[in-house]
């Protein structure tokens, strides 16, 4: 089975990440840039699944500048065996991404797609259920663990109220939660190697897709700063406050 | 937190010292910018993952010693594992023996993230990595197979035992002996008898072996061992032999120490019963060149450690400053104001900038001697390759004593900066302090360094390596002149007082006092060095874009180093220049 897993560069998770002078954005100039920490634990599900005999081949994908080359080869170096970089520099929005996806999974016929929950650049949480919908397939999103036995993925979900589990007949699109796995490092050895394995370069034109963002953004600001507390007397006015100020009960 | 700020550590590798025109090279050719990233994001990672989050307990719960030797907290031997099946430890070596061929410039920038997070549970790697180059460089190919391949692996650590309890920096004075015992398929083989001190790493629970490479004196055809540094060789002495068996070779006891705690730090008796085997490497009386070859790549090893200590420091210092508020500014009356963080203060400013000079001043050095290393190995021409060799050997003493006492000072004002609690265990500035107090005293002290600096590289040759390297800084000022001229005319004084002092010196007939204010002259001499360091970096940021703050930032820490720390050149020279023979003729009972 060959799985398609998609990656995506985006500040790194150690930087303080600053608003642009012009509010339209967050600053990427002279920052480190790095793979998103959820596409890194589905890069690891899918050697994983690799090393199990389970899978044959894994393609990394990403979209976006021709930096983003260096968060495929981050993959490889993990074990993907070679990289689909579509080259863009429009800005990328979730569905034109699970769009370009679907192109991708129509042309190489992957039995699954594991792919991060979300990015933490903008936290969207959309592209693997608009890829999903998009195909017509079953989705497992937030999988905290995942199986696959007779052409069933079994997967475990974090939701609210505790962990689902939910079976899904394959071809499917999973999306993994932060306890699914703990992904391995590169070693150096396999940084050299991954310099030898394939990366092939296509435009969003290749696959049929218009990317043009759908969505303006207005304006891009920091948190509120986070307000400074009040001792209350007694659990009377704490309840009242929670009634009449926070109105949460 | 992160550990070491990349785009620092880019701008320095490539805008600065052009590592990309270095990965071009034939030697490195299997490497390039986007490899290179990747194996810093890992080193960064497993410093993050594996150094860091033990920094605190290997210097609480320190090193005991019990019926099997020396015991170490559990998470030593799997940072040493990490580390080595990561590649880090192969990364310098030749392909031939499972390595990456990765160029020392590279392997240095590495090495900091390690450095940065616990430089004593990473030392034993960096031990470890020193003691197979020496015998991956002059051992025999079974002695390679033997003894290098398992340390590379990170199954085996390595140590350098050289002092006893009454010779440390007098070598030549050690009177451990290695007796002949005929041949074996290792090389020629012996049986040692003595006491090593200052062991680091010489015992612990962290591997399955120690490999130790040992000083030790043959004794000539009269039983006698010859006087001086010439009859010493060196040995490979295994803790367990090949087979698995016990070598004789003791923890006589553990030193307990004000920092550094996480490593281990032993008394070892060679040959308490018949003698430990151990095997010659190189030559007879070829102990001490052996060695010192490692050794200069060991000095700046030293000033790398110093460096990320020092930074560590500042990085902690910088992060509380911005976020305690206390006080207003100055002239401020209304009390009921808010209070402001403290990174408002000029005076905290000036703390910080002390710091930000001296550590990433230091890591420009440590970072340009590494690049020296490379360029002595694999630059286009001999003359070029001889001339990078020659000013690696001049700056060696500064580049391990300059952050030695410098990131020192950084970790001196990160904890004064951090008020009371800086002084308390809650907050890690205490300890760093103290982890980097050391430095100016292994691998020679300050004291050592002056009179290598002073004696060795530059009034030995009369000063022709001193003119090489007044090359380089020549091309500096020059670029300088016109976006710099204050700092350029500093520079250019500074350079003039160290020529006129090497010739006022070069006049003094006793060798004693010609070389008795030497510490002063490494001081005076380390910081034209960093001037020269930090003008060159001023000139470099101005001709890239890499965003208003950061530009500015190296910008003030240059400025801050011409203003504040330039000044004392004239000071420490005053002395040295004046053939001042007060501390020859200063008698012990005027004491």
């Amino acid at each position: 089975m060959k799985l398609l897993v998609p990656v995506k560069r985006v500040v790194d998770y150690n930087v303080k990440v600053r608003v642009k002078s012009d509010g339209m954005g967050v600053e990427t100039a002279g920052v480190k840039m790095s793979m998103n920490p959820f596409d890194e634990i589905a890069i690891e599900e899918a050697v994983r699944l690799k090393e199990k005999g389970i899978a044959s081949e894994i393609i990394a994908v990403s979209m976006g500048i021709a930096a983003c080359q260096e968060t495929i080869r981050t993959a490889l170096a993990m074990g993907a065996d070679r990289g689909i970089l579509v080259e863009t520099d429009v800005e990328l929005q979730p569905l034109a991404v699970a769009k370009m996806l679907k192109a991708l999974v129509d042309k190489e016929q992957p039995g699954m797609v594991i792919m991060g929950k979300q990015a933490i650049d903008d936290d969207m949480n959309a592209t693997g259920q608009m890829l999903a919908a998009l195909l017509g397939w079953p989705q497992g999103t937030f999988a905290s663990k995942l199986d696959i036995a007779d052409g069933t993925a079994t997967v475990i979900r974090e939701i609210d109220g505790g962990l689902e589990t939910v079976a899904l007949t394959l071809p499917a699109v999973v999306t993994a939660d932060l306890r699914l796995n703990e992904p391995r490092y590169a070693s150096l050895p396999n940084i050299m190697k991954a310099r030898k394995k394939p990366i092939e370069t296509i435009k969003p034109a290749d696959l049929g897709v218009d990317p043009a963002p759908r969505l303006t953004t207005l304006k891009v600001v920091e948190p509120a700063k986070r307000k400074a507390g009040v001792k209350v007397a007694n659990v009377a006015e704490l309840v009242a406050k929670l009634r009449n100020e926070a109105k949460v009960i | 937190m992160t550990i070491l700020d990349r785009p620092t550590l880019d701008f320095l590798l490539y805008d600065w010292l052009g590592g990309e025109a270095l990965l071009t090279r034939p030697a490195f050719a299997e490497h390039n910018r986007e490899s290179v990233a990747s194996m810093l994001d890992t080193a960064a990672r497993l410093a993050e993952t594996h150094f860091l989050p033990c920094f605190k307990k290997s210097d609480r719960e320190e090193p005991s010693q019990n019926e099997h030797g020396a015991h170490v907290i559990p998470e030593i031997r799997t940072a040493i594992a990490a580390y080595a099946q990561a590649g880090f430890a192969a990364a310098p070596f030749p392909a031939a023996i499972g390595g990456l061929g990765l160029p020392n410039l590279i392997h240095t920038a590495a090495t900091a993230f390690f450095m940065g997070a616990n430089v004593p549970v990473a030392s034993y790697s960096m031990l470890t990595v020193g003691n197979a180059g020496l015998i991956a460089h002059f051992g025999t190919q079974a002695q390679i197979e033997t003894f290098v391949t398992p340390a590379l692996e990170g199954r085996w650590t390595g140590t350098m035992c050289l002092s006893e309890p009454q010779a440390g920096s007098s070598l030549a004075d050690i009177v451990t002996k290695a007796i002949p015992e005929g041949e074996d398929g290792l090389g020629v083989r012996y049986r040692l008898f003595g006491n090593k001190m200052w062991i680091s790493g010489g015992d612990h629970d962290a591997a399955d072996n120690i490999v130790h490479l040992v000083l030790a004196k043959i004794p000539g055809p009269d039983g006698k061992l010859i006087a001086g540094s010439k009859g010493i060789s060196i040995f490979i002495v295994p803790k367990l032999m090949p087979d698995g068996s016990r070598n004789d070779v003791t923890l006589a006891g553990l030193n307990h120490k004000m920092g550094f705690r996480g490593t281990t730090n032993c008394l070892l008796n060679f040959g308490e019963r018949d003698g430990a085997i151990g095997w010659r490497v190189g030559e007879i009386g070829q102990g001490l060149p052996i060695m010192f070859q490692m050794m200069n790549e060991a000095r700046i090893g030293v000033g790398l450690g110093a460096t990320m200590m020092g930074y560590r420091g500042f990085q902690l210092a910088l992060d509380y400053a911005r976020t305690r508020p206390q006080g207003r500014r100055t002239g401020t009356r209304d009390v009921s104001s808010k209070q402001i963080p403290i990174i408002e203060h000029a005076d905290v400013k000036r703390m910080l900038l002390a710091c930000k000079s001296y550590t990433e001043g230091a890591l420009a050095l440590i970072l340009y001697c590494a690049k020296l290393v490379d360029e002595s190995k694999t630059a286009d021409t001999a003359q070029a390759r001889a001339e990078a060799d020659a000013v690696l050997g001049l700056l060696t003493p500064v580049a391990k004593t300059w952050p030695s006492e410098y990131a020192l000072a950084a970790n001196d004002i990160a904890i004064q900066v951090h008020g009371g609690y800086g002084y308390t265990r809650d907050f890690d500035v205490e300890q760093l302090y103290r982890d980097n107090r050391l430095n100016p005293i292994h691998e020679g002290t300050t004291g050592i360094q002056g009179l290598d600096l002073l004696g060795r590289k530059i009034l030995r040759d009369g000063g022709k390596i001193l003119a090489q390297f007044a090359t380089r800084v020549a091309a500096t000022i020059k670029a300088a002149k016109d976006d710099f001229p204050a700092e350029a005319n500093a520079l250019q004084a500074a350079m003039d007082a160290i020529a006129a002092t090497v010739h006022a010196l070069a006049s003094v007939n006793d060798e004693a006092e010609m070389l008795a204010n030497a510490t002063n002259f490494l001081s005076a001499f380390g910081h034209t060095v960093l001037g020269f360091i930090w003008l060159d970096l001023a000139l470099c940021i101005s001709q890239g874009d890499h965003g208003a703050h950061f530009a500015a930032g190296k910008h003030a820490a240059c400025r801050y180093f011409y203003s504040f720390e330039m000044p004392k050149i004239a000071a420490w020279l005053a002395p040295v220049i004046a053939c001042d023979n007060l501390t020859t003729r200063m008698q012990d009972e005027w004491f």
